[in-house]
């Protein structure tokens, strides 16, 4: 098995305080790889580091053998690595054909063409409503992204994600805040996608992730706590004193 | 929650009306004004309508910046003044024809706003706009300065040529057609730049930075571009201004013009495509007929603001696309 993505030694210091320290994570090509861990874990940070919305203090970050540690994070995009946000990460006032055809515009290259129509994005409509039904938003295509609810928000950017055919996506908390009808479309939407992908997911919650990850990796106060799969994570006495510990039941 | 939510999908949603290319509405909208400014000259002074068009251009291009780019700048009149003293000296020292004159003036406005653009970008909200209105006062001192400018009296008695070495600008209607088609055709322009598939990139960079990020958008790039071609209009709004009044003054590089064409694009309606077109006549005209009021013009403008402020929050075009529900 091959390495994709690759941390060594992450650090990120925010004025004396240590929100992630020293962290090595290894992803391996075409799994589903869960980070978990309580709250202030440095989950998230740790995950703004990885698709570098946030300069680490220390240490290096390599995706397929690439020194990636100095990008900037559109440049990241470009080279196949594609995040998601914890807050649903849609442009609201635009159509959900809009939205993916934004993803697809991009995938075209630069759209600095401000002489040429709109109506030259049509040429994207077919491909875009593939997506879209992928993500089974057909009846919606055009509605304004703003008027779906918060399960279909997420699903519409999975759809404009995949619509870049990244080779490894990262999700930020995919399930926040979802209702149990919610959380299984969007689980068995994520498997769907996970074929020939790469998928390192952040989430909250233990259980969620149980039957759809292959590793996982537990943070608590910035460090890694323990790694391996579901059965040998949820049996860690360390891991269960964290949760317990933060006040998580 | 959930449950609430899957309801206004199916209750309140309605998909969005879909048409390729520009609205009916938007259509009937541009004829009917075309055929409105072809008859105005006839009905009261040109020069007064010319100066109207020259705004409302004006605040159109820093609508685009405003409204579509969702960047406020506060040194708009470093453009639009730049280009006119261009444009001016272009006309009466180098002894160029009017539209070439107008068009020096315009690639100067680009390269200040690329130049400007370029410095600004970088930096967000309150300290973009604070950035923008430095840089528009070393323009302004700049040209209070320089000798080619005339300093206080600024480029006065500007020769309005030949259109093409052929056509005399000389008469008021014949300059009117000029300044017709310059500014109805840059406002055209505008309107295809929202409406391309750039102007569509700029749309999810407003509404959703990060996420625009994340797809591998390069950001700041959209943004200096939009800034540029902002300049570039706002330029080309000051050059036409310069051949209407035979005259580049330092009024056109003040801060306070930076300021008047903000309130021009909030009283029309920001991030409509026909309110800096109303908030620009509207203020233009109010100017030109309270002009005997002598310094209360200021007070009963600012009185106005406030009071359009108060009652259209969205500006006079913002509101009536609501009641009308359909973007104007």
């Amino acid at each position: 098995m091959s390495i994709v993505l690759e941390a060594r030694g992450l650090t990120k210091e925010f004025k004396g305080f240590v929100a992630v320290n020293d962290v090595d994570l290894k992803v391996e090509k075409g799994t589903i790889h869960a980070l978990i861990g309580p709250n202030g874990a440095g989950k998230t940070t740790f995950f703004n580091l990885l698709t570098k919305f946030l300069q680490p203090t220390r240490g290096t970050i390599h995706y397929e053998g690439r020194d990636i540690t100095r990008m900037p994070p559109a440049r990241i995009a470009r080279l196949g690595m594609v995040r998601s946000f914890q807050i649903s990460a849609v442009f609201p006032d635009l159509t959900v054909l809009q939205n993916v055809r934004v993803a697809l515009q991009r995938k075209r290259g630069e759209s600095y063409d401000f002489w040429r129509s709109e109506k030259s994005l049509t040429r994207f409509d077919d491909a875009a409503r593939g997506y879209i039904d992928e993500v089974g938003l057909s009846e919606f295509v055009h509605h304004r992204a703003a008027e779906l609810s918060y399960g279909r928000k997420r699903a519409l950017e999975i759809a404009a994600t995949l619509a870049l055919e990244p080779e490894m996506l990262l999700l930020d908390e995919p399930m926040a805040g979802m209702a149990q009808e919610d959380i299984e479309r969007i689980s068995a939407l994520i498997k769907r996608v996970a074929k020939n992908r790469t998928i390192l997911m952040v989430e909250h919650n233990l259980s969620v992730v149980a039957n759809l990850s292959d590793r996982i990796t537990v943070l608590a106060r910035g460090e890694v706590l323990a790694e391996g799969d579901y059965d040998a994570v949820s049996k860690s006495p360390e891991v269960i004193e964290a949760y317990i510990g933060a006040g998580y039941d | 929650m959930a449950a609430q939510d899957t309801d206004t999908d199916t209750i309140a949603a309605a998909p969005v009306p879909q048409a390729a290319g520009m609205p009916m509405l938007h259509k009937v909208i541009f004829v009917l004004l075309l055929i409105f400014l072809a008859g105005l000259p006839f009905m009261v002074y040109p020069i007064f309508a010319m100066k109207v068009m020259c705004f409302a251009l004006f605040a159109a291009a820093f609508n685009l910046l405003l409204g579509f780019g969702g960047l406020l700048s506060f040194g708009h009149a470093a453009y639009f003044g730049g280009a006119s003293y261009v444009a001016a000296h272009a006309a009466k020292v180098w002894g160029l024809t009017p539209e070439l004159s107008v068009l020096c003036g315009t690639a100067a406005a680009a390269f200040l706003g690329l130049v400007i653009g370029g410095l600004s970008i970088r930096r967000q909200g309150i300290y973009f706009a604070m950035v923008t209105l430095a840089f528009a006062q070393m323009v302004y001192f700049f040209a209070l300065q320089v000798p080619f400018t005339g300093g206080e009296d600024g480029i006065q008695s500007v020769p309005r040529g030949d259109l093409f070495g052929l056509i005399s600008l000389e008469n008021n209607i014949a300059l009117y057609f000029f300044v017709l088609a310059v500014t109805f055709g840059g406002i055209l322009f505008l309107y295809r730049i929202v409406h391309s598939p750039f102007g569509q990139v700029l749309k999810a960079i407003r509404e959703n930075e990060p996420r625009a990020i994340s797809l591998g958008y390069n950001v700041n790039r959209y943004k200096l571009m939009v800034f540029v071609l902002s300049a570039t209009f706002a330029g080309l709004a000051g050059a036409t201004k310069s051949q209407v009044f035979q005259l580049a003054s330092l009024t056109d590089v003040h801060w306070a013009m930076s300021g008047e064409v903000v309130l021009m694009t909030l009283l029309g309606g920001m991030g409509t495509i026909f309110g800096p077109l109303v908030g620009g006549a509207l203020i233009v005209t109010m100017q030109n007929y309270l002009a005997t009021f002598g310094a209360w013009v200021t007070i009963i403008q600012g009185i106005i603001f406030v009071i359009g402020v108060l009652l259209f929050r969205e500006g006079i075009v913002g509101v009536i696309s609501r009641w009308l529900k359909r973007p104007l």
